[in-house]
């Protein structure tokens, strides 16, 4: 097991009480397993990344235990994750393209930032010019300040910073939201290519794209309101999910071949909950098509079928 | 409705402006009455540039925008105040459309004061309402609300609804729905489908070719600012044979197909190539056939089945 998530409980301060962005999140993530993560805006996706990385204020952890290849990350203590950060756990954040610093050429900020880590930058670099080859990137880059690439560019170089140092778990944030059709293709494959060569051992594909997680993913995961609705392999989620939720996001996809004037594809009525005070029991349920009685207590995030589990009162057998 | 006759924008760029930036080269199509065409193009290839163009909120260098007949670009006071009450736009950005100090619905207002003073208070409120719930959306809920405290598809929808108090017969959407949500995208979507049946005739620009396809009667393939493939969009889907296009449609994630059983790979060095003259795809092409002809003279936009026009010379 690469990664345990157990009970993990992530808030935001406000003045107005605590934000529960995050709430209960309990799974694992295997060695070599590329794991898409899903919801709307505002679900707590990025919340989930970020708070295995840098978790800081106005975030606040609440509860739960991460075990990454069986060692605890002291998540809550940002001092003492700094020996895990960028060896062990690593990010490539949402908005790569204003991630490096643009007042230095990105050789120099490479070097500056491994040295920060304690690892030579000499001894690293025939390794970095291999992964630029890798990425299609030109040796030249190191001596080009920020400015001087395209979007598409500086997020295959924000891929390689963040993989320099072989991390065990990658968090991919967004990665391919900002970038045309044929870059994102090219930038996915690359990532699945990282993963091949096991410069990552594990990857959490964090988008709101379902498509593009059904060509790379393994499994995956989807978020409502801060809670897991469901997880399972991609196949299962793509061909046979069980969440309504799911069910939903996955039949208002537009997709080549899907035209207004044959089949009006319809969207999910209502908007999530707010989560400065979300309702008591299933957060679905006041857009879900299926809810009843049960829906008012909470339901809990079981394993219905081999490697797949949900959150769903119908899909329990009691109530099916 | 609407015809582009044959535009173009270069920008000067350099030191000194002494060099040319061709945005936008010798497009030429039209739309039609309750029409829906989709401009679909990656970035920087000049599809906002059109948008813009037709909103005359950049001029253009060369060509004519003829709308009903009269050409755009001469419109002067009193007409061009016609000109918008019949053409309007909404953007990809709804958070920054509106400014955030002021009332969400201060941009009826404001539309109020410029076009509609003599209508009086009540009217002008049941006039607002009508046009709020087309849009499907209840006024109680979004009126009198700052920006912050609505959604992204409840602004984008709000702008709609400005357009549609004007007697707005062209649309030009400019990737309204890149910023929305999955659940709330289909919703907006729908929305300007519902509106092509009241007549009115739109230009939905976008790079997502899934959205273009669900939408659109036709399609316009843009690439460097020239047209590469335009025509019926069943025919540009379906026979795709620009190898741009071909690239770009097994590029697209799919939910029913991967990838790997794409046979087209996307070549990432050589794109943003200089301006030739001669194919502005020439450097990326992957075609066995493409010689020095190519990369000299601009192949022409020809007619290779009914409604379906290829700019390749190697067909």
């Amino acid at each position: 097991m690469s990664l345990q998530v157990e009970n993990l409980s992530v808030y935001y301060q406000t003045l107005k009480g605590d934000v529960r962005a995050l709430e209960g999140a309990t799974f694992t993530l295997a060695d070599g397993e590329i794991m898409g993560l899903a919801g709307e805006s505002g679900c707590g996706k990025t919340t989930f990344g970020k708070s295995l990385i840098l978790l800081t204020p106005p975030m606040k952890y609440v509860e739960g235990h991460v075990l990454l290849d069986g060692e605890a990350l002291p998540i809550w203590d940002t001092e003492r994750m700094n020996p895990f950060r960028f060896k062990e756990v690593s990010i490539i954040p949402q908005y790569a393209m204003s991630a490096l610093n643009p007042t230095r050429k990105i050789g120099k900020m490479i070097s500056e930032l491994l040295e920060s880590r304690g690892v030579s930058y000499k001894t690293t670099r025939p390794e970095l010019k291999r992964r630029l080859e890798l990425v299609e990137l030109s040796h030249d880059v190191l001596n080009m300040y920020p400015i001087e690439l395209s979007g598409g560019m500086k997020q295959r170089m924000v891929m390689v910073l963040s993989t320099l140092l072989n991390p065990s778990l990658l968090i991919a944030d967004e990665i391919t939201s900002a970038l045309d059709v044929s870059t994102q293709k090219a930038v996915a494959k690359m990532l699945v290519e990282f993963r091949d060569r096991q410069f990552v051992k594990s990857i959490i594909f964090i988008t709101h794209d379902m498509s593009i997680l059904y060509q790379i993913a393994d499994s995956i995961m989807v978020m409502y309101a801060g809670k897991l609705a469901e997880r399972a392999s991609t196949a299962a989620i793509i061909n046979a999910p069980r969440h309504p939720y799911t069910k939903l996001l996955i039949s208002s996809l537009p997709e080549v071949g899907v035209k207004y004037a044959e089949k009006k594809l319809t969207g999910i009525p209502g908007k999530p909950p707010l989560l400065l005070d979300p309702p008591t029991g299933c957060r679905f349920k006041d857009r879900c098509p299926v809810a009843f009685e049960k829906c008012l207590e909470e339901p809990p995030f079981l394993e219905v079928e081999q490697s797949h589990f949900v959150a769903c009162w119908r899909e329990f057998e009691e109530y099916a | 409705m609407l015809k582009l006759d044959d535009i173009s924008k270069v920008y000067k760029v350099g030191t000194f402006g002494g060099q040319e930036l061709h945005a936008v080269s010798n497009i030429s199509f039209d739309v039609g009455d309750g029409e829906v065409v989709s401009l679909i193009g990656e970035s920087g290839s000049g599809k906002s540039t059109i948008g813009k163009m037709i909103l005359r909120l950049i001029p253009i260098s060369s060509g004519a925008i003829i709308f009903n007949g009269v050409d755009v670009s001469t419109l002067k006071g009193s007409k061009l105040k016609d000109y918008y009450r019949n053409v309007q736009g909404v953007f990809q950005d709804p958070f920054s459309s509106f400014n955030p100090i002021f009332k969400a619905d201060r941009t009826f207002s404001i539309l109020r004061d410029e076009f509609f003073s003599e209508i009086s208070s009540p009217d002008w409120q049941n006039k607002v309402n009508s046009s709020l719930e087309a849009v499907g959306l209840n006024p109680d809920q979004v009126l009198n609300k700052f920006p912050h405290q609505l959604s992204g598809g409840q602004l984008q929808r709000l702008l709609i609804a400005r357009a549609l108090l004007l007697d707005v017969q062209f649309l030009v959407a400019d990737e309204v729905i890149s910023m929305l949500d999955a659940s709330t995208r289909i919703d907006v979507l729908n929305l300007l489908a519902d509106l092509k049946t009241r007549g009115l005739s739109i230009l939905f620009i976008t790079h997502d070719l899934s959205l273009g396809y669900y939408i659109s009667e036709k399609a316009v393939i843009l690439y460097q600012g020239c047209v590469a493939e335009m025509g019926a969009t069943e025919k540009i889907y379906n026979n795709s044979l620009h190898p741009y296009t071909k690239m770009l449609m097994a590029a697209v994630p799919r939910l029913d197909k991967k990838w790997e059983e794409a046979a087209v790979e996307v070549d990432l060095k050589a794109k943003g190539s200089e301006f030739t003259g001669g194919c502005v795809y020439y450097a990326r092409c992957p075609l066995p056939a493409k010689d020095e002809s190519c990369a000299r003279d601009r192949p022409p936009l020809l007619e290779i089945e009914h409604n379906h026009f290829v700019a390749c010379s190697k067909l």
